[in-house]
């Protein structure tokens, strides 16, 4: 049978999601199948063709010309297939509205691969099962990394403690109720359990217990619900893989051994502590030396992104060699890398970062899902109605137990305690996912595995299809907080630097040593040690509300490109602009200044002679407000552009206000320098006027300054934006700005722009 | 003994009611305050300047002008003292209460008011119920005041364009030729709404004493 394209064209989005779903199974079982001569394949190359040219003058049998060896590329056309499958799945899932917004993503999924499994063993074929070998190394480490590199830091240090809690304690007690009370399950005469031991139900209740991050994530992506709960949670679902990682070995171990002695119990403690502090340990080693290694790379920006990636994924392996916890290593490693790297790297590599870890993360995520529901149609499976049920129910109460108690214990620390709201949120949302299931895969006694596997993927089934689904309007009936969505502002940024340092004080003078007062001592040591060896260039010594500030620039003049031109504006639409806020002088009105006929002229001639593109238009005075050549992508162009017009603004509002504020000190001067810093020199705005003398810059800045033309020294100078560039972009940028020198900066509104107000200066 | 142990603690319950603290934390916060003033009555801004931990704060100026600052004292005058009693020193403190799970929404509300106005009053520096724009860039260049010289340049840039940024959510249309005079105290309760500041703004005042264990001691 051929395989057909689908048909992109076809009317309405319902066809076409079912006729996707209906080619892709078909091809993907046609995939799975193996005797399949008819097979057309009419792109195929023939390599085959030149050795049978200088065989076919021997033999005399006819020329071929089209064979077929679909062998040579069995394995990556099937991969390939597969996660062209699962992708096309999740592109229906999105065109097909209505299903999508009842039912999570993460349920379709399975279901397909519940189909698709299905039709497999109905052709008699051998379905793939979720290997945990390819789990455990290839599809699961991108989720992961993705996780941990974009982790909120604040939210996850402040609640660090909690999230702890109820990792560790909260999966050890889940653990162990869930594996008592099975056994004694099992005690219970008519069920035919009588086999299965203690250390067993004990080494089940060990799998069964941990909250997945895979589910979780997949779940609460959608929801939005606000940040607490959500790092609540999520940490929760990282941080407890070093307890399910030293249960699991340990009642391994000794399911063989079939006793455990206290010894053995307290050994197990230790290597708790070895597991998760070992795995941090070599997360956070990997994560400077790529931190370290990004600092050299501004040579070399294309192969930044690889740097991380392969760093990241070198702690994961590294610590599954020692049997350490891999999730938190990578976890350390991408929290610890990401400050310095992307203060290192390009902007270009930081958006390849972000969306090669999102793509990776996305595809294995659903071939996760697609996985898990072909395994439940083609594993051995052993029902045992007593088994399964009791062990969703007690996993269920073991949760909601846990959450309970140790909130109560938890709130006399906390501050902001935990509402019941809050704690229903965190019970329901432990869901529990693939990697229980690979783990009771992973097991080698035959005869309790089919059964754990049964019950594991009944839980799993029950956690995300129920749980998964009933979660998003018991969060809007309850009326959870949800995440707030609009972005950081400057004054926000602003007010949280004040306020750390406001409580930092307030602890000092109360003569305590708290929380700040640790994060202020750590923040120095960071600032005066780490930032200079692990970031190049100024950037190290940047202050954080500097980078924000940048970063916020850059966003900004991003909107700007992307929005093209000005009538699409961005979120803020505002006619209020800088002019608005700066304090006039005391004389309010716009006097022509009286300067010279000859000063005039001069500035007229070196603005006129140093402008570059007038295509603009001063419209009106919104900073919003920039008519933007489309064909140019060029960023910083584009940001120069938009200072250009502050610039302009404001040159033509001073030159505008009475004469006597021209006999101020000359010092209004911006240069480049090569690494892109744009330095301000100012003089009377500064209160305190510290900054009235010009700075001495770096020596690539003066040769720069040394060109620059006399006569705009005295007055009519505008005043620039001062901005510090961000880090620099790409180097073909940095050519661009040397020739976009000082002169440049002034540009000339033109003799006879708008009549309205500002612009003009001439008569 | 006896008489005066019930004297106190009447004189703390007053002082319990007026702020909100219980006896134990106010009893720490006397020990501290002796150990500030050097077993006097009042604490002058010379007490609070010499404790070392403050050195290294960038905005220590205006952390010791706010408990000098009558108007945090919540009794509607303006100016500032030269020397605060241990009351005066404790209605300060109670601003940095956090809220407690019996904390109503309405006490959230006016816990919340009450957290912006003491931020609010240390930015407005000269009293007249709006923070200039000159008053913002001072308040960003002592927020840097410890980067150098690419901080002071920067600095107003930045408060420039917050400033901006709060006129421009407040008063989105205005004409090229109003004049913003500055923050209100609503426009800065609006920006800074996100925050929630009755469950940021606050530190953990222990009910154990810890000052003979501390070295953060003021010479005396």
């Amino acid at each position: 049978m051929a395989v057909l394209r689908p048909g992109r064209g076809s009317s309405g989005p319902r066809l076409t999601g079912s006729v996707c779903v209906w080619l892709l199974v078909l091809a993907s079982v046609a995939s799975a199948s193996r005797d399949n001569e008819t097979w057309r394949n009419p792109a195929r190359e023939t390599p085959e063709d030149s050795r049978h040219q200088t065989n076919s003058s021997a033999h005399r049998k006819a020329f071929p010309v089209l064979s077929f060896n679909y062998d040579h590329v069995r394995k990556p056309f099937e991969i390939s297939l597969w996660i062209l499958l699962a992708l096309l799945m999740k592109l229906g899932f999105h065109i097909i509205p209505r299903v999508s917004n009842v039912v999570p993503e993460s349920c379709l999924l399975i279901v397909v691969g519940l189909l698709v499994g299905g039709i497999i063993k109905a052709i008699g074929e051998e379905a793939p099962v979720l290997d945990s070998k390819l789990f455990f190394l290839y599809l699961l480490p991108p989720i992961i990394l993705d996780a941990g590199y974009f982790l909120p830091i604040r939210p996850f240090t402040e609640n660090m403690g909690t999230i702890l809690v109820f990792a560790v304690v909260g999966t050890l007690w889940n653990a162990f109720f869930v594996g008592g009370m099975m056994y004694g399950v099992c005690r219970i005469e008519g069920a035919q359990l009588g086999s299965v031991d203690l250390l067993s139900c004990l080494l089940f209740g060990s799998i069964i217990s941990a909250v997945d991050p895979v589910a979780v994530l997949a779940v609460f992506e959608e929801i939005h619900i606000n940040e607490l709960l959500h790092i609540l949670v999520f940490g929760e679902s990282l941080l407890n893989d070093a307890v399910t990682v030293v249960l699991y070995h340990l009642f391994e171990e000794f399911s063989h051994a079939g006793t455990v002695t206290v010894g053995d119990a307290l050994l197990g403690v230790v290597c708790f502590l070895v597991v998760s502090l070992g795995g941090v340990l070599v997360g956070a080693i990997y994560g400077i030396l790529g931190a370290f290694t990004s600092r050299f790379t501004s040579h070399t920006r294309v192969i930044e992104p690889l740097f991380v990636f392969l760093y990241s994924y070198m702690a994961y392996l590294s610590a599954e060699v020692f049997h350490l916890s891999g999730i938190m290593s990578l976890i350390a490693c991408g929290v610890m890398m990401r400050p310095y790297v992307e203060a290192n790297i390009s902007h270009k590599s930081y958006t390849t970062i972000k969306y090669f870890l999102k793509m990776w993360s996305s595809v294995s995520e659903t071939l996760i899902f697609i996985f898990l529901g072909v395994s439940t149609v083609a594993g051995p499976h052993a029902w045992n109605w007593t088994f399964v049920i009791f062990t969703v129910i007690l996993c269920l109460v073991s949760r909601v137990l846990g959450v309970i108690g140790l909130t109560y214990i938890i709130n006399k620390f906390r501050i902001v305690k935990l509402t019941k709201k809050d704690q229903f949120i965190v019970a329901y949302g432990g869901l529990r996912g693939a990697i229980a299931f690979s783990l009771g895969f992973l097991l080698t006694n035959n005869e309790m595995k089919n059964m754990f596997l049964t019950a594991i993927i009944t839980v799993i089934f029950f956690t995300v299809f129920v749980q998964g689904m009933t979660i998003r309007p018991l969060v809007e009936l309850l009326a959870v907080k949800r995440k707030k969505e609009s972005k950081r502002s400057i004054n926000e940024e602003i007010h949280t630097q004040f306020l750390d340092h406001l409580l930092t004080g307030i602890e000092d003078i109360c003569g305590h040593y708290g929380h700040h007062h640790w994060k202020d001592k750590l923040n120095r040591f960071n600032k005066a040690y780490v930032k200079r060896l692990l970031i190049a260039g100024e950037r190290s010594t940047e202050p954080q509300l500097i980078s924000f500030y940048n970063k916020m620039e850059m966003k900004q003049a991003m909107m700007l490109v992307e929005s093209g031109s000005a009538a699409k504006l961005p979120t803020i639409v505002s006619s209020v602009s800088m002019q608005n806020i700066q304090p006039k002088g005391p004389a309010r009105r716009r006097a022509i200044p009286s300067i010279s006929k000859s000063r005039e002229e001069e500035i007229r001639k070196i603005l006129r002679a140093n402008l570059q593109k007038t295509r603009q238009r001063l419209r009106s005075y919104s900073r919003h407000d920039l008519l933007i050549d489309p064909l140019e992508d060029n960023v910083s162009e584009i940001r120069f552009r938009r200072q250009r017009v502050e610039m302009e603004r404001r040159m033509s509002h001073y030159l505008t206000v009475p004469a006597n504020r021209q006999e101020t000190p000359p010092v209004r001067k911006v240069c480049f320098e090569s690494e892109n810093q744009v330095y301000m020199y100012d003089d009377s705005e500064s209160p305190t006027g510290r900054a009235s003398q010009p700075q001495p810059s770096p020596p690539d800045a003066v040769s720069l300054l040394s060109e620059s033309p006399r006569g705009p020294d005295q007055g009519g100078a505008p005043r620039a934006k001062g901005n510090a560039q961000p880090r620099a972009k790409a180097p073909d940028d940095q050519e661009e700005q040397e020739q976009l020198k000082l002169s440049r900066c002034l540009s000339d509104p033109g003799p006879n722009k708008d009549g309205e107000g500002n612009s003009s200066f001439l008569s | 003994m006896g008489a005066s142990q019930t004297r106190s603690e009447h004189k703390y319950q007053d002082l319990m009611d007026k702020t909100g603290f219980s006896l134990e934390q106010i009893k720490n916060l006397h020990n501290r305050f002796q150990q500030l003033s050097g077993n006097e009555e009042t604490i002058r801004r010379e007490n609070l300047d010499n404790i070392p931990a403050l050195a290294k704060n960038p905005i220590r100026k205006q952390i010791i002008g706010a408990f000098f600052d009558k108007r945090n004292q919540h009794q509607q005058e303006v100016g500032s003292f030269e020397e605060i009693s241990f009351e005066q020193f404790l209605m300060v403190m109670s601003h940095f209460r956090p809220p407690t799970l019996k904390t109503t929404e309405e006490e959230k509300e006016s816990m919340r008011k009450e957290k912006l106005r003491f931020l609010f009053n240390m930015h407005d520096t000269d009293n007249d119920g709006t923070i200039t724009l000159v008053e913002y860039r001072k308040v960003v260049e002592e927020l840097l005041s410890k980067s150098g010289a690419i901080g002071q340049e920067v600095a107003k840039a930045i408060a420039d364009a917050a400033m901006l940024e709060v006129a421009s959510t407040n008063v989105p249309h205005m004409a090229p030729d109003d004049f913003y005079e500055g923050i209100t105290f609503e426009h800065f309760e609006q920006i800074l709404n996100g925050l929630e500041m009755e469950s940021r703004m606050h530190i953990r005042f222990l009910d154990v004493d810890t000052t003979t264990v501390r070295c953060g001691r003021s010479t005396s």
